[in-house]
């Protein structure tokens, strides 16, 4: 495929600006429609903004994430090799959906119902003591956090390749952690979270395979 | 308390017409027309006018104006606005997005209605919608909404007390609770082809509850027919108690002598109970009741929930000595 001179030139120059717009559009959007919000003028949040946002902010986190472990199957069955060049980055953009989305849980909701940084702290710890579905949420956004800092260049560096790529093995119990949250969070039964943890599934179920199949050991597949 | 600040692109209540005068004036218009046309004096233009807008007694519109009185329950609050109150709606049976129900539940046949009554009654059957309320006789009030999902609402629904009708039917003293059934439709509602809850939708209520002076049947809100999206033709109006506890369009009631199934106690029993009354101190297993969101004003808006939604003067004897944490 890369012996495509468009696919090769669009690769080179595009690829990574693309990929950040793209990832950037539904946060972009958000913003505009609380823009509009404020401004008194028509917008896409519904009659409950607060929800709308909590609800996009989460699902976004999520697709993105899910996005990013598609990134090494869909190189592998297309051979497309500089796809890789922008995994990074689409992990890290669901890093950052998932800080706005805790943010905007604790501004919009633990701030404005209790007043005070201190009490919306409180409320904080308590919800993750007490409603699973946060608990989980919490904890997956928590594994993300060491992930994030070391995407870096330098810190990959220093941590040398193998050892990172243990580190980013997190991920995987991660992202099953964040589909439990939105699974213990939806009322009644519901096929949104169904569908995340299929693709999630088949995501997983790619790399077992992927790691059986290979007879003599790879890199990847050591232990860490 | 949150006290919503009044934003400037906000129009203050004073300037909105009031929908009787806009109504008024459109007949104004109307009755002008006629008069051009047939040149008949003001004062005979004048008594058409007043017979158009006597309804025939016990008919039910299809749409439009609902004649009614009005009465004293009312709420300090301003109302929930219309758009918000027909436009942000649970009704799973038409989809579990908040907007599914005012874009899908047109498809529902409202017209004609029946409702089946089952159980210890003396009377039994199946009843025409307009043979259960009486259209001529129809009552606005004013109610709070308080949704599990911890937002809320203020409501002005149209139509009447549940115990008059319910007391039609000549309830037996074996009759200790009263249950209610939601139609199923799989063609007309489409939110009924997943198994989301499991259908039909059932409520009830225990039988001092459903005679108690605030649980209300309603027909309409805001003066006019219900919409479809929330609970055409009718549907029961329980304030003091969660939302989903308000079952919507209602096709069976059986007066029954057992605690009955509820639609959601069943779906997860440790989330919601039998009783679901509001109470601020009993936290959802997955969020906090103690405050709401206010729906349709301020964005920011939040208020603390009351118990049993504010309505504790009417309703608290009822559960006198009961533990409303354990029977939540």
């Amino acid at each position: 495929m890369a012996r495509n001179p468009l696919l090769r030139t669009v690769s080179r120059h595009f690829l990574k600006p693309l990929t950040f717009w793209l990832l950037a559009l539904p946060g972009l959007w958000l913003g505009w429609q609380w823009a509009m919000l404020l401004n008194g003028q028509a917008h896409g949040l519904g009659f409950n903004p607060i929800e709308t946002t909590h609800r996009f902010l989460g699902d976004t986190a999520i697709r993105v994430l899910l996005i990013s472990l598609a990134v090494t199957p869909v190189r592998d069955l297309t051979k497309w090799g500089p796809i890789m060049m922008v995994r990074r980055r689409i992990g890290l953009a669901a890093f950052w959906y998932a800080l706005l989305h805790i943010l905007a849980y604790l501004g919009l909701d633990l701030f404005i119902e209790a007043g005070t940084v201190t009490g919306a702290l409180a409320g904080l710890w308590r919800d993750v003591t007490d409603r699973i579905y946060i608990t989980l949420g919490m904890s997956a956004f928590v594994l993300l956090i060491p992930l994030a800092i070391t995407s870096f260049n330098r810190m990959q560096r220093w941590l040398g390749a193998r050892r990172w790529q243990g580190l980013h093995r997190i991920v995987y119990p991660l992202a099953i952690l964040a589909v439990l949250h939105h699974g213990f969070m939806v009322k009644g039964f519901q096929l949104a979270p169904w569908i995340h943890g299929a693709i999630l599934a088949a995501l997983l179920a790619y790399r077992l395979v992927g790691i059986k199949a290979r007879k003599t050991p790879h890199p990847s597949a050591s232990k860490s | 308390m949150f006290i919503p600040k009044q934003r400037p692109w906000q129009s203050p209540e004073a300037d909105v017409t009031p929908k009787g005068l806009y109504l008024n004036r459109r007949k104004i218009i109307a009755s002008g027309g006629a008069l051009a046309l047939t040149g008949l004096s003001a004062c005979e233009a004048q008594s058409d006018q007043d017979s158009a807008a006597s309804m025939p007694t016990g008919s039910r519109p299809a749409s439009g104006e609902l004649a009614h009185r009005t009465t004293d329950y009312q709420v300090a609050d301003p109302l929930t606005p219309y758009p918000a109150v027909t436009g942000y709606n649970n009704f799973y049976e038409f989809g579990i997005g908040k907007d599914d129900p005012a874009r899908y539940a047109s498809a529902l046949t409202t017209d004609p209605w029946s409702i089946e009554v089952e159980g210890h009654a003396a009377r039994t059957g199946r009843f025409a919608l307009e043979d259960v309320v009486d259209f001529s006789n129809l009552e606005e009030r004013i109610y709070r909404l308080r949704c599990v999902e911890a937002w809320s609402m203020v409501i002005p629904w149209i139509g009447v007390s549940l115990a008059s009708v319910l007391a039609s039917f000549e309830p037996t003293s074996d009759a200790r609770y009263v249950q209610f059934v939601t139609d199923l439709d799989r063609d007309e509602m489409r939110g009924t082809r997943f198994p989301v809850l499991n259908w039909p939708y059932v409520e009830g209520l225990r039988m001092d509850e459903a005679m108690n002076e605030l649980a209300f049947l309603a027909v309409g809100l805001y003066g006019e027919v219900l919409p479809n999206q929330n609970g055409a033709p009718i549907r029961l109006v329980v304030p003091w108690k969660y939302g989903y506890k308000s079952i919507k369009s209602i096709v069976k009631i059986r007066f029954v002598s057992e605690e009955p199934e509820t639609s959601w106690n069943r779906s997860a029993p440790h989330e919601y109970g039998f009783y679901s009354n509001v109470n601020p101190n009993r936290a959802h297993p997955r969020w906090s009741q103690r405050s709401e969101r206010v729906i349709g004003g301020n964005v920011f808006a939040r208020r603390d929930t009351e118990m049993f939604n504010g309505y504790s003067e009417q309703v608290a004897h009822m559960y006198a000595g009961m533990d409303l944490i354990e029977n939540h």
